[in-house]
């Protein structure tokens, strides 16, 4: 995927960024440091960016808020959509640094990884990168796929992992985002890994939705979703490790990444699972704004 | 060009007859949901723009309505009334989304093709002792049809080519193909998938050229809007005086 003109550019940009940062130095108030002409070429300003969706924005706005706070220049670029629209933007410099899973990330360089436990795919993932970037300490905190029940469906069959499935006497009939149907974590893996034969259903950004209505019985949600708690959800135990672990991981420009891993390491350390489902839960229940959550968290850290 | 002759590979593959997606039933859920849509619209536009088209009344708001029904983007309408209607009514708002796309052509259809009529045809009809059913019926409609045909056949194409999003609400069709190949990035199966929407698209239109060239009325056949710019130079000097 690397090209030579890539490389240059990038080379160019590390150059720049390299000339910027002794320039500047740790002093913010430096008056040489506003005067830039082009955002785009001038690299003393940190770009961060963040998916379309609303967690991974949080986070995204969490790092850009603890960056200014420790004197960084920050830009932001949010809601760039998916894998495929942003990961060029982080290979060619133009974006710094991203909120990213481990899991997912690991998965879209090497698709067929055997990596299932959170260390292993931290691990592989170091390994999968592309040369120019680099990850950051991962985070306690994970917002992974997993399969949920009812309360209902849990309690009349008993279930509490994936392998109580094998035993349940009507029809499975799975639904999540269309693409599960040919992730290795989909229907197969449940056959393959559990023995578990189950009938899909794409059911999208309804999934949720549908299981309360009982058009699906086993629903994909991602484990950090407050609809988990707020629906009264099961997650199924996964002891087999179908999927592969997904911890929050700060994606960076490498040329950068010294510079930013003291301030954003502390973020990383501080986010946990549960944390991260409330601060989900201020957005989707409590409807903040992004910034006013970000700020929340990180005066009640301590961070800032 | 090797994008393409994956895609054509991937159409043609075994595996789109066996799999658990077979081509042929993803196309019959496509044609099932274009052809009942234009079929609700075309109840609810026609007898609306004929009586736009026969009265002369209710011009502007009918052309005020569909044209900003034109501007309503398809997909967030159809997200928005999966979660108005509840997830166990996904096929009626899809419908719904595709009824409202449909209707703005079909009723422009049906209200130009009586208002580009002749006056002096049907004050003649009039003047003959015709009653309003009878003009409406007996004039204003056969030579209306070749402009509502190609109302239905806008009508047609703009539904068959926005169905594909119905996958997105777990309804099946060829879009499911596109939807599901983007985020694992097979682009073989969706340039494949967007292959045959072309394909469909372009029967579909194939089928309403013929109609509408069929149902132009006997008598009227200098009615016939001939295509002149195809046309050869002796021969379009010859047509142009027949249709003034």
């Amino acid at each position: 995927m690397f090209t030579a003109r890539n490389k240059g550019r990038l080379a160019l940009g590390a150059v720049a960024v390299g000339a910027a940062l002794a320039l500047s130095g740790c002093a913010s108030g430096d008056p040489l440091d506003s005067g830039d002409q082009d955002p785009g070429a001038d690299s003393s300003v940190i770009v961060v960016g963040s998916q379309a969706y609303y967690s991974n924005e949080i986070i995204a706005e969490i790092y850009a808020q603890a960056l200014e706070n420790a004197g960084f220049e920050v830009e932001r670029e949010f809601r760039i959509g998916q894998r495929d629209a942003y990961l060029p933007s982080l290979e060619d410099g133009s974006v710094d640094l991203f909120p990213e899973y481990t899991g997912n990330l690991l998965q879209f360089y090497d698709p067929d990884t055997e990596a299932t436990a959170s260390e292993d795919v931290y691990a592989a993932l170091q390994e999968a990168l592309p040369d120019g970037l680099t990850v950051l300490d991962q985070s306690p905190a994970t917002d992974q796929d997993s399969y949920n029940v009812t309360e209902a469906f849990a309690a009349e069959h008993g279930l509490s992992s994936l392998e109580d499935l094998a035993s349940v006497g009507v029809p499975l009939v799975l639904g999540g985002p269309p693409e599960l149907e040919a992730r290795p974590y989909g229907p197969t893996g449940l056959a393959e890994k559990y023995g578990v034969d189950v009938a899909f259903q794409a059911t999208g950004d309804t999934t949720v939705e549908d299981l309360l209505a009982g058009t699906v019985n086993i629903a994909n949600v991602y484990s950090a979703d407050p609809r988990i708690q707020t629906e009264g959800l099961v997650t199924l135990d996964d002891p087999k490790g179908l999927f592969l672990a997904s911890n929050i991981v700060p994606l960076v420009n490498a040329a950068i990444a010294d510079e930013i891993a003291d301030v954003i390491n502390a973020v990383s350390a501080k986010l946990t699972p549960e944390g991260l489902v409330d601060l989900n839960v201020r957005s989707t229940v409590d409807q903040e704004s992004t910034a006013a959550i970000a700020t929340a968290w990180l005066t009640e850290q301590g961070l800032i | 060009m090797n994008l393409f002759a994956d895609a054509i590979a991937w159409i043609f593959s075994p595996e789109r007859v066996t799999g658990s997606h077979p081509i042929g039933q993803a196309v019959a859920e496509h044609l099932f949901y274009t052809f009942v849509s234009v079929l609700i619209a075309g109840f609810i536009a026609i007898p609306l723009g004929w009586l736009i088209g026969h009265t002369g009344r209710g011009r502007e708001v009918a052309v005020a309505i569909s044209g900003a029904a034109r501007a309503i983007p398809s997909f967030g309408l159809l997200v928005l009334l999966v979660l108005v209607f509840g997830v166990l009514h996904k096929p009626e708002a899809a419908v719904v989304t595709f009824v409202l796309l449909a209707i703005p052509s079909i009723l422009a259809g049906a209200y130009a093709g009586l208002e580009a009529i002749d006056r002096r045809v049907i004050d003649a009809g009039r003047a003959m002792g015709m009653t309003e059913w009878q003009i409406l019926w007996r004039i204003e409609v056969p030579l209306g049809l070749p402009l509502l045909i190609g109302g239905l056949r806008s009508a047609a194409l703009q539904v068959v080519a926005t169905v594909t999003i119905a996958a997105y609400v777990n309804l099946g069709g060829v879009g499911y193909y596109i939807i599901q190949g983007l985020p694992l990035r097979r682009f073989d199966q969706i340039l494949g998938g967007a292959l045959v929407v072309v394909a469909l698209a372009l029967v579909l239109d194939g089928l309403f050229a013929l109609v509408q060239q069929l149902v132009v009325p006997r008598g009227v056949a200098a009615g016939r809007t001939p295509d002149v710019r195809g046309a050869p130079n002796r021969r379009r000097a010859a047509v142009e005086p027949a249709t003034k």
